[in-house]
C-alpha cells in the first residue's frame, strides 16, 4: 500500500524504469559491448531534449490551452545568429551566449505580446511567431555555414569524468528549475494559474506578469539549446530545431506533467529524454528500417502513456 | 436587423477572404476568370477537407496532431493500392477509420491527453506511409484525377467542390442530431452522459468521422498531384489547426464551425498565392504567412469588440 501509494506521488519513476528496461534490452543485444557509449549518447542528445523540455513544461504548467510551437524556430534562429556573431572567435563566446539569450526573450515577449494584446490562442500565436522567427532564421542563413568557435566546440563535444559536457550543463540548468518550480514563489505560482486562472487572480498572483515570465523563459531556454546544439553539431541548419517540437512536448508528457497543467515535474523530464533517445537506439541495433522505427517509436509512446498516464485526470 | 453569434463569427473570416481575394484580383486581374480561380484554390480542396477533419475533433475537445501524417499516409494508399487493387486499397482505408474510432474510444476510457496520443499516432502513420512508399511515386487513380480536373460549366471545380464540403458538413455538424451530440459533448459531456447518451459512442462516430474527411484529403491530394511520397502533407497539422481557428472555431466548448473551416482554409491557401504575387523574396514568404494570420486575428478581435459595445449600448 505504502509502495503503491509512492508509486502515485512519483509519476516520473515510470519513465526511468521503462529507460532502463531498454537500456537493459539494448546492451544484452550488443553483448555488453556498447553500454558505455551507448550511455553517453544517451546522456548528450538527452541532455538537448531536456533543456528545451523543461521550457515547454513550465509553459504547459500554465494550464489547457498553453503550449510554445516556436521551440524550433528560436532554436534555429539563435543557434544561427550566434555563430554569425562569434565568427570562429573564441574571444566572443560569452557575447554569442548572451545573443541568443537575448533573442531567446524577445522571442518569449512577442509569444506573449501576441497572446495577450490579440487574445490569440497559444497555440496559433506561437504559430504565427515562430512562422516569422524562422523567416528571419532563412533571411541571416545566407551564404556558407559556419563553424563555431574551437574552444566551444570542443567543450560541446567533450566530458568531465565521462560525461558529457552538454549533459552536466542540462543537470545544472534542471537543478535550477526545480529550485524555481518547488522552491520559489513564482513556481508555486505557475501551478496555481494552471489549476485554475481565475483563482490564482482572486488570490493575488500578478497572473500576466507570471505567464509572461514563463513564456520569455521557455524561449530563452530553447535558444541556449539551440546555441548548444549547434556548437555541438559544428555549425547551425535551417532543419535543426525541427524534432525538437514533437519531442519536447512527448518528454514533458511521457515524464508525467499534467497537460491539463498546474502539475509539473523535472525528473520525469530526464527519464523521458533518455527513454525516447534509448528506444530509437535500440529499434537501430536491432536493424529495423526507417518505417518499422517509427511504427514501433509511436506504438511505444501510446503504450507508455497508457500505463502510465490516465491514473489521474490528465486532460 | 439581429444577427445570431454563429452569422457574427462567420462574417470576419468571410470578410478576410474577400479582402484578401480583392487584393490579388487587384494585383493579378488576370486571375478574375475560370482558369484562373481555379488555379487560386485548386490545392484548398484537400486543406479544406483535413480541416474540417480537424475540425470535428477539436469539436470534442480534442486536438489531433497526427493529421499531416495520416493525410500522407491516406494518399500514399491512395497512389498505391487504391489504384492498383481497389478491394485492398478500400479495405486498408476501412481499416484506418477503424482505428481512429479505436484512438478516439482509447481516449475517453483511459481520460488520456489526445495531444499524446495523436502525437505517437503520427510516428506510426508515418511510419506506415513510408513502407508503402519508400520513395516519391505511384499513380492517382482515374476517377480521382477525373473528379479534380473536372471542368464544371461556369464555376471552377475548385469553388463547387468547396462549397460542396461546407454544405455537406454543415448540414452534418450544425442540423443533424449526431452533430448537436458531438458539440454537446464538447460542451458538457456529464451533461449528455445524463441525458442518456453514450459518449464513448459519440466520441468513436467522431473520430471516425474525422478519419473519413482526412481520408478524403488524402485522395483528392493525390487526385492533384497525380503521385505521392510519404511527407507530402505534413504540413497539414498545423494548417488544419490553423484554418478551424481563422474559421471563428475554439478549442474548448465545442464551439466549432463548417463553413468557417472552409472558410479558414482557403483563407490560408490564398495568403500563400498573394505572397507570390506580391514579389515578397522567397525568404520571408513564410514570415509574411505568419504575419497574415496575426493580422486576421487582430481584425477578429476589433471586430468582436465592435460586436460587444454595441450589445452593451
Amino acid at each position: 500500500m505504502t509502495l503503491h501509494r509512492f508509486l502515485m506521488a512519483k509519476p516520473w519513476i515510470w519513465s526511468f524504469a521503462a529507460t532502463i528496461i531498454v537500456w537493459i534490452v539494448t546492451v544484452l543485444f550488443t553483448g555488453g559491448a556498447s553500454s558505455f557509449g551507448l550511455s553517453q549518447a544517451a546522456l548528450t542528445f538527452a541532455a538537448f531534449s531536456v533543456v528545451v523540455g523543461i521550457g515547454q513544461m513550465f509553459v504547459i504548467t500554465l494550464g489547457p490551452g498553453n503550449i510554445d510551437l516556436s521551440v524550433p524556430a528560436t532554436m534555429t534562429l539563435s543557434g544561427t545568429l550566434a555563430l554569425k556573431l562569434m565568427d570562429v572567435q573564441d574571444g566572443m563566446i560569452v557575447v554569442g551566449l548572451l545573443a541568443s539569450i537575448g533573442i531567446g526573450l524577445v522571442i518569449g515577449l512577442g509569444n506573449y505580446v501576441l497572446i495577450k494584446a490579440l487574445r490569440i490562442p497559444p497555440i496559433i500565436a506561437t504559430l504565427s511567431m515562430s512562422f516569422i522567427v524562422q523567416s528571419v532564421a532563412i533571411w541571416s542563413n545566407r551564404g556558407l555555414r559556419i563553424k563555431p568557435p574551437e574552444t566551444l566546440a570542443s567543450f560541446a563535444t567533450s566530458g568531465l569524468f565521462g560525461i558529457p559536457n552538454v549533459a552536466l550543463v542540462a543537470l545544472i540548468l534542471s537543478a535550477l528549475a526545480w529550485v524555481l518550480l518547488e522552491k520559489s514563489i513564482y513556481g508555486r505560482w505557475i501551478s496555481a494559474i494552471g489549476q485554475s486562472t481565475f483563482a490564482a487572480r482572486m488570490a493575488g498572483i500578478p497572473v500576466d506578469g507570471t505567464r509572461l515570465v514563463t513564456y520569455m523563459l521557455c524561449a530563452v531556454l530553447a535558444s541556449v539549446c539551440g546555441y548548444l546544439l549547434a556548437s555541438f553539431s559544428g555549425g547551425a541548419a535551417l532543419n535543426m530545431g525541427s524534432e525538437y517540437l514533437l519531442m519536447s512536448i512527448a518528454v514533458v508528457v511521457i515524464g508525467g506533467t499534467a497537460v491539463a497543467g498546474g502539475n509539473s515535474n523535472i525528473p520525469g523530464i530526464w527519464g523521458a529524454s533518455l527513454f525516447m533517445f534509448l528506444v530509437v537506439s535500440m529499434l537501430n541495433t536491432y536493424g529495423f528500417g526507417a518505417g518499422f522505427r517509427l511504427i514501433l517509436t509511436g506504438l511505444i509512446i501510446i503504450a507508455v502513456i497508457l500505463l502510465a498516464g490516465g491514473r489521474q485526470s490528465l486532460r | 436587423m439581429k444577427l445570431s453569434s454563429g452569422t457574427v463569427r462567420l462574417i470576419i473570416p468571410a470578410a478576410s477572404l474577400v479582402l484578401l481575394l480583392a487584393a490579388v484580383f487587384y494585383m493579378q486581374p488576370r486571375a478574375m476568370s475560370y482558369t484562373g480561380l481555379n488555379l487560386l484554390f485548386n490545392l484548398a480542396v484537400p486543406i479544406a477537407l483535413a480541416t474540417i477533419a480537424q475540425m470535428l475533433i477539436m469539436s470534442v475537445n480534442d486536438l489531433d496532431l497526427s493529421m499531416g501524417t495520416f493525410v500522407s499516409f491516406c494518399a500514399c494508399v491512395t497512389a498505391t493500392f487504391l489504384q492498383t487493387s481497389p478491394v485492398l486499397g478500400i479495405l486498408i482505408l476501412l481499416g484506418a477509420i477503424a482505428a481512429y474510432a479505436v484512438i478516439g474510444v482509447v481516449i475517453h476510457i483511459r481520460d488520456l491527453p489526445s495531444i499524446v496520443v495523436t502525437l505517437g499516432m503520427s510516428f506510426v502513420w508515418g511510419g506506415l506511409a513510408v513502407l508503402i512508399l519508400p520513395s516519391p511515386g505511384g499513380n492517382a487513380p482515374v476517377w480521382a484525377r477525373w473528379v479534380m480536373t473536372a471542368k464544371p460549366p461556369l464555376v471552377p471545380v475548385a469553388i463547387v467542390a468547396s462549397i460542396l464540403i461546407a454544405a455537406v458538413t454543415h448540414y452534418i455538424v450544425m442540423r443533424s442530431s449526431f452533430g448537436v451530440l458531438m458539440r454537446g459533448v464538447g460542451g458538457n459531456d456529464r451533461s449528455v452522459e445524463r441525458a442518456g447518451w453514450s459518449v464513448i459512442g459519440i466520441r468513436a462516430a467522431t473520430y471516425a468521422l474525422a478519419g473519413f474527411f482526412a481520408i478524403l484529403a488524402g485522395i483528392a491530394l493525390v487526385g492533384l498531384t497525380t503521385s505521392a511520397d510519404a511527407n507530402i502533407a505534413l504540413r497539414y497539422t498545423l494548417l488544419s489547426i490553423a484554418g478551424v481557428i481563422l474559421g471563428g472555431g475554439q478549442f474548448v466548448g465545442g464551439k466549432v464551425s463548417p463553413i468557417g473551416a472552409v472558410i479558414g482554409a482557403l483563407t490560408l491557401t490564398l495568403a500563400g498565392s498573394f505572397l507570390s504575387f506580391m514579389r515578397i523574396s522567397p525568404d520571408w514568404q513564410i514570415g509574411a504567412q505568419g504575419a497574415i494570420l496575426i493580422v486576421v486575428l487582430a481584425l477578429r478581435l476589433a471586430l468582436n469588440r465592435l460586436e460587444k459595445r454595441e450589445k452593451s449600448q
